[in-house]
């Protein structure tokens, strides 16, 4: 897949850091504001897209993309899960035990272990996402060689 | 407010009627889209606002995603002439969809109004639930505190449909 123009490759530039820092910001405010880790993790995604579309392939080495992506997706799955079974060895004896202080309602870090699940299932939906797409382009450039 | 989502309905039905028949792919797709940003206001409506986050930032990436893919393939639909079996089909359809429109009648009738009303289960969620999870978002209390099976199902769900798509879609073998 070919890049774009130079002014879409400058808008991008511009761009693509604020769209990707608003990402970050949703997930992290998950559970103060409206959105969480799905939302900001598919506006994260949608940055990256930004970023693939207006460059192309022969910028960005995409194979080696899609690797580093497919590790972070499952690391991230994992420790979702881990998060969830280490409930179980701290007080009460049940999973998504919400084990770690509460803190103050409202403040930044408060609400225990759900700003954790919040930054992991954004992460792992930023990268589910963003490997779907990656794959469309990637099989589409192997089967045209 | 039930006036304004009566007439955005409307205008998803009519979208997703035209997406159907269009002759042209590429206005089909912008017909879906019609559907998904009309539902993005009426997530607003309704008061969704995590909701309505989630649904546009899809609905583009969708968009984006299926006109490339209209884009690269061809852009006329392929016309096929009805046929007995399609004939068949169409008349089973309309028959089912009068006994369900017969039954929906008779069961919503029991409903309680949109909005209004809440159930036993919905009540122990609501009374103090910024104090039990210390969320004060009560969507990602309920998300990841009450219901956290769930929201793990959602996350292997989308593992698992990433893997469909690295599986199926590749044409040549990994070396």
């Amino acid at each position: 897949m070919k890049g774009m123009t130079l002014i879409v490759k400058k808008t991008t530039q511009l761009m693509a850091g604020i769209v990707f820092m608003y990402g970050i910001y949703v997930i992290v405010h998950g559970h103060l504001t409206p959105g969480g880790g799905f939302a900001g993790g598919v506006i994260i995604a949608g940055s990256l897209i930004l970023v693939t579309l207006a460059f192309g392939s022969d910028f960005l080495k995409l194979v080696k993309e899609e690797a580093g992506t497919t590790l972070i997706e499952s690391f991230a799955t994992l420790m979702f899960i881990l998060i969830a079974v280490s409930g179980f060895f701290f007080g009460t004896r049940i999973f998504f035990n919400n084990f770690l202080p509460k803190g103050v309602v409202g403040h930044l870090i408060s609400a225990g272990v759900l700003p954790l699940y919040n930054i992991f299932v954004g992460t792992e939906v930023a990268a589910s996402i963003f490997i779907i797409f990656l794959s469309l382009i990637i099989f589409k450039e192997e089967s045209a060689q | 407010m039930e006036v304004a989502v009566s007439i955005i309905t409307g205008l998803m039905i009519l979208g997703a009627l035209y997406a159907i028949h269009a002759k042209d792919l590429l206005s089909s797709v912008i017909a879906c889209g019609i559907v998904g940003y009309s539902l993005v206001i009426c997530f607003l409506l309704l008061k969704a606002p995590d909701l309505a986050i989630v649904q546009i930032v899809v609905d583009t990436i969708t968009l984006i995603i299926m006109v490339a893919v209209v884009l690269d393939s061809s852009r006329e639909e392929l016309f096929l002439k009805p046929d007995t079996q399609g004939y068949v089909t169409t008349l089973t359809g309309v028959f089912l969809l009068a006994i369900f429109l017969y039954f929906f009648v008779i069961s919503v009738q029991s409903l309680d109004i949109l909005g209004k009303g809440s159930l036993r289960m919905a009540e122990q969620y609501i009374n103090g639930a910024a104090q039990k999870t210390g969320s004060a978002n009560l969507v990602t209390g309920v998300v990841f505190d009450f219901r956290g099976y769930d929201t793990m199902g959602e996350a292997v769900v989308l593992v698992t449909a990433v893997l469909g798509v690295l599986t199926i879609l590749r044409i040549k073998g990994k070396k």
